[in-house]
C-alpha cells in the first residue's frame, strides 16, 4: 500500500501542471483552514461609515524617496453635491503603519486555542481594506478567507453524502437486477430527468427562512448531495453488471455469503478506483452549484460569506464598472475549480489503466 | 423496420420516465410551505371569482392524489392555469420555450462546428504544443463559472459598446422592418451564445479527441495505414466514423446541461428564455408557472436524450434497446 502511494506521488510529479494545481489545492485549504489568521476584521464585522471603500494603497518607498516600513492612508468619504456621487479620498494627514505578525482581534484557533496573533494587522483607527470593502462595509480581504471555508468544503461534505448512497443504491440496483434494477433506475433515471439547476433552485427556494446559518449551510449541502447521487449510482450499477458476473463472485455466492457482505465487501471496493476519479471530478460542480445558488441569493445568506454570495453583488452593473474589487470571489472559484479539474484529470489518467499513454 | 421498432420502443420508454417526474415534481411541491394561492390573494387585481376557479381547478380541498390527477389531466389538455399577474401559463411560457430553443440550438451549432475541428486536429498531433495548449485552453474553459463569465461578457460590453446589454430585443424593436428585427435579435443572441459555446465547447472537444485516439490505437486503422492507404483518408474514412458515435451521446447530455446552464446565464443576461422564467417564478414563489416550467424543462430534456438516442440508432446499427 505504502510503495502504491508512494507510486502515485511520482507519477503526479511527473507533471509539471497537475503538480502546480495540486500544490494550489493545499495552499488553499490551508489559507480557510487558518482564515483567522489571514484575515483583518472578524467575519461579519462592518462599517457602515465606509461603504464601498476602495481598495488601500500600500507604500513601502515615503515621500522622501526611502525605503520604509509598508503604511497606508486612510479613506475620507465626501458627498459631491454636484454629481451627487460619493467620493473617496486618501486623507494623507496621517500615516498608519502597516503590522505584520502582531495582535489584532481575538480569535480560537481551530476552535481551541485562544489568540489574537494575525498575519496583517492594522493600527486601531486605520481602516485597511486590501480588497475594498463591500455594500455593508465588511472587508472583502477578510470574507474571502471566510467565504472560502464555505464554497471549498461544502461541495466535499455534499460528496460524503452523495457518493455512499450513490455507491450503494448502483450497488443492489445492479447486483440484484429483474424487477427491482428496473425500478430503482427508473426513479434515479427521473431525477436525471429533471435539469438539475431547476431542481436545485426549487429545493432551495423551500427552504423556511428563519433557519440558523449551520442549519441552512447543512440543507444546502443535503440538497446538493440529492442531486448528485442519481448519476453517479447509474455508472455504479453499470460497472457492478460486468463485476458481478466474474468468477469470483460466483464462488463467494456458492460459500454462501449473504448478499448485503456480497455487495458491500467484494463488489464495491472493486469499483474504488472510479470512485476516486469521480470524487475529484465532481467536486469542481459542486461548487460551482454552491457558487450560483449563493450568486442568486438562495444558497449561504448574509451575514455569512461564501465566494457565490460575495458575487451577488456583481449583478449591480454599477458595481461591476466603478467597484471591481467585488469581483475577485469570481477568479478564486476560477483557479479552484480549475485546479480541481487538472488535479482530476491527472488522478484518472494514473489510475485507470484504460487512459492511452 | 428495424430502425422504426426502435424508435417505438424508445419512445415508450419515455413516458413512465415523464409520469415519474411529473409525480416527483408535483409532490416536492405541494410538500413545499408554500400556499399556492396566497400571491394571488395578495394581487389586488386578481378578482376572488378567478381565485375560486383556480383553487377548484387545483382541487386544494381535495386529498393530494386527486390533486395530482386533476393537474395532470389538466396539464396534458394544455391548461396550466394562471401566473400570479394574471396572465396564462401557457402563453407566457410559449415564448419562453421558443427563446431558450433558440439560444442552445446557436450554442449547440457553434460548439459543435468549433469543438469538433479542433478535437480531431488535437488526437492526429496528439502531444504535440498545439495539442498541449488546446489542453490547458478546455480546462480554463471548463473552470469559469458560466455567471460570472456572463458578467465579464457585460462589462466588455459596456467597454466597447457595440453589444448589447443584455435582452433579446432592442426598445424600438417593434418598429423594425423584418431584416432588422433578425440582426437586432441576432445581435443580442451574440453574447450569451459566446458565453455558452465556450462552456459546453470544452467537453465535446475533449470527448472527441479522447476517441479518435481511442480509434487511431484500434487494429483496423494500423492496418488501414499498413495497406498504404493515404493517411486522410484512414482518419475520415475510417477512424472519424467510428469516433464520432459516442459523442452523438453527448448531444443528449448537453442539451440537458445547456437547459440547466444556460439558467444563470439568461438571469444575468436579461435573456427572456425558460431558465429565467423559472428563476422569477421561483422567486416569486409563483407555483403554476413553477410546476409548468419544471415540466417542460425535463420534457425537453428526455427529448433531447430520446433524438440523441435516435441519431445514434441511424448512424451506428449495431445499437439496441
Amino acid at each position: 500500500m505504502d510503495r502504491e502511494k508512494s507510486n502515485f506521488f511520482k507519477k503526479l510529479r511527473q507533471d509539471k501542471i497537475p503538480y502546480i494545481a495540486f500544490w494550489v489545492l493545499v495552499v488553499m485549504y490551508l489559507l480557510i483552514l487558518f482564515a483567522d489568521f489571514f484575515a483583518i476584521y472578524p467575519a461579519s464585522q462592518s462599517n457602515r461609515k465606509l461603504t464601498y471603500q476602495p481598495p488601500n494603497n500600500i507604500y513601502i518607498i515615503d515621500e522622501n524617496n526611502r525605503l520604509v516600513h509598508p503604511y497606508t492612508y486612510n479613506y475620507i468619504k465626501t458627498f459631491d453635491k454636484d454629481t451627487l456621487e460619493i467620493v473617496y479620498k486618501q486623507d494623507r494627514s496621517k500615516k498608519y503603519k502597516i503590522n505584520f505578525f502582531s495582535k489584532g482581534y481575538e480569535y480560537k484557533l481551530f476552535g481551541l486555542f485562544k489568540t489574537n496573533i494575525h498575519l496583517i494587522s492594522k493600527d486601531e483607527n486605520c481602516s485597511l481594506h486590501l480588497l475594498g470593502s463591500d455594500i455593508n462595509g465588511c472587508d472583502v480581504y477578510s470574507r474571502l478567507f471566510f467565504g472560502g471555508q464555505i464554497s471549498l468544503t461544502i461541495g466535499f461534505l455534499a460528496l460524503l453524502i452523495s457518493f455512499p448512497i450513490g455507491a450503494i443504491y448502483g450497488g443492489i440496483s445492479g447486483y440484484l437486477g429483474g424487477k427491482t434494477d428496473k425500478i430503482l433506475m427508473r426513479l434515479a433515471e427521473g431525477i436525471m430527468s429533471i435539469p438539475s439547476f431547476y431542481l436545485l433552485i426549487i429545493l432551495a427556494s423551500i427552504l423556511p427562512s428563519n433557519m440558523t446559518s449551520i442549519q441552512r449551510f447543512a440543507l444546502i449541502t443535503a440538497i446538493l448531495a440529492f442531486i448528485g447521487w442519481a448519476g453517479f449510482s447509474r455508472v455504479i450499477r453499470g460497472m457492478v453488471l460486468s463485476i458481478k458476473n466474474q468468477e469470483y463472485i460466483k464462488a463467494i455466492e456458492t460459500i454462501g455469503a449473504s448478499k448485503k457482505r456480497i455487495i458491500l465487501k467484494h463488489i464495491l471496493p472493486q469499483t474504488s478506483s472510479y470512485i476516486i476519479i469521480a470524487i475529484t471530478l465532481s467536486v469542481p460542480s459542486y461548487i460551482l452549484a454552491e457558487s450560483g445558488l449563493s450568486f442568486l441569493g438562495l444558497g449561504i445568506q448574509l451575514p455569512d460569506a461564501s465566494w457565490g454570495n460575495m458575487l451577488k453583488e456583481a449583478q449591480e452593473f454599477a458595481n461591476i464598472l466603478y467597484r471591481p474589487w467585488l469581483l475577485t470571489p469570481g477568479f478564486l472559484i476560477f483557479i479552484a475549480v480549475l485546479s480541481f479539474n487538472v488535479l482530476g484529470d491527472k488522478i484518472r489518467d494514473i489510475l485507470d489503466p484504460k487512459t492511452i499513454k | 423496420m428495424n430502425t422504426w421498432v426502435y424508435i417505438f420502443k424508445r419512445i415508450l420508454s419515455a413516458i413512465p420516465i415523464l409520469f415519474i417526474v411529473s409525480i416527483m415534481s408535483f409532490t416536492l411541491i405541494r410538500l413545499s410551505p408554500i400556499d399556492p394561492l396566497a400571491q394571488m390573494k395578495l394581487n389586488p387585481a386578481i378578482s376572488a371569482s378567478t381565485i375560486e376557479k383556480e383553487q377548484k381547478r387545483l382541487g386544494l380541498d381535495k386529498p393530494i392524489v386527486v390533486q395530482y390527477f386533476l393537474w395532470a389531466s389538466n396539464f396534458i389538455k394544455g391548461d396550466m392555469g394562471y401566473c400570479i399577474d394574471n396572465t396564462k401559463v401557457s402563453t407566457k411560457i410559449k415564448t419562453r420555450i421558443l427563446n431558450t430553443l433558440l439560444l442552445s440550438l446557436c450554442v449547440i451549432f457553434f460548439s459543435w462546428i468549433i469543438a469538433l475541428p479542433l478535437g480531431v486536429i488535437a488526437a492526429i498531433n496528439y502531444n504535440s504544443l498545439f495539442d498541449k495548449i488546446l489542453t490547458v485552453m478546455t480546462s480554463v474553459g471548463m473552470a469559469i463559472p458560466s455567471f460570472f463569465f456572463a458578467i465579464l461578457m457585460l462589462v466588455f460590453a459596456q467597454k466597447t459598446g457595440f453589444f448589447p446589454l443584455g435582452g433579446l430585443t432592442s426598445v424600438e424593436f417593434s418598429q423594425m422592418d423584418m431584416i432588422h428585427k433578425i440582426f437586432d435579435i441576432l445581435k443580442h443572441l451574440i453574447l450569451p451564445t459566446v458565453v455558452l459555446t465556450t462552456i459546453s465547447l470544452s467537453s465535446i472537444m475533449r470527448q472527441m479527441r479522447a476517441n479518435l485516439l481511442d480509434v487511431l490505437n484500434s487494429e483496423y486503422v494500423k492496418f488501414a495505414r499498413a495497406k498504404g492507404l493515404k493517411y486522410s483518408k484512414v482518419i475520415i474514412k475510417h477512424a472519424l466514423r467510428n469516433a464520432i458515435n459516442p459523442i452523438i451521446t453527448l448531444l443528449g447530455f448537453e442539451f440537458a446541461g445547456l437547459l440547466s446552464g444556460a439558467a444563470l446565464t439568461e438571469y444575468v443576461f436579461q435573456y427572456p428564455g425558460l431558465g429565467k422564467l423559472i428563476l422569477e417564478a421561483v422567486m416569486q414563489s409563483d407555483i403554476n408557472l413553477v410546476m409548468a416550467s419544471l415540466m417542460i424543462g425535463s420534457f425537453m430534456l428526455i427529448l433531447g436524450n430520446l433524438i440523441a438516442d435516435i441519431l445514434l440508432k441511424l448512424t451506428d446499427p449495431r445499437v439496441r434497446v
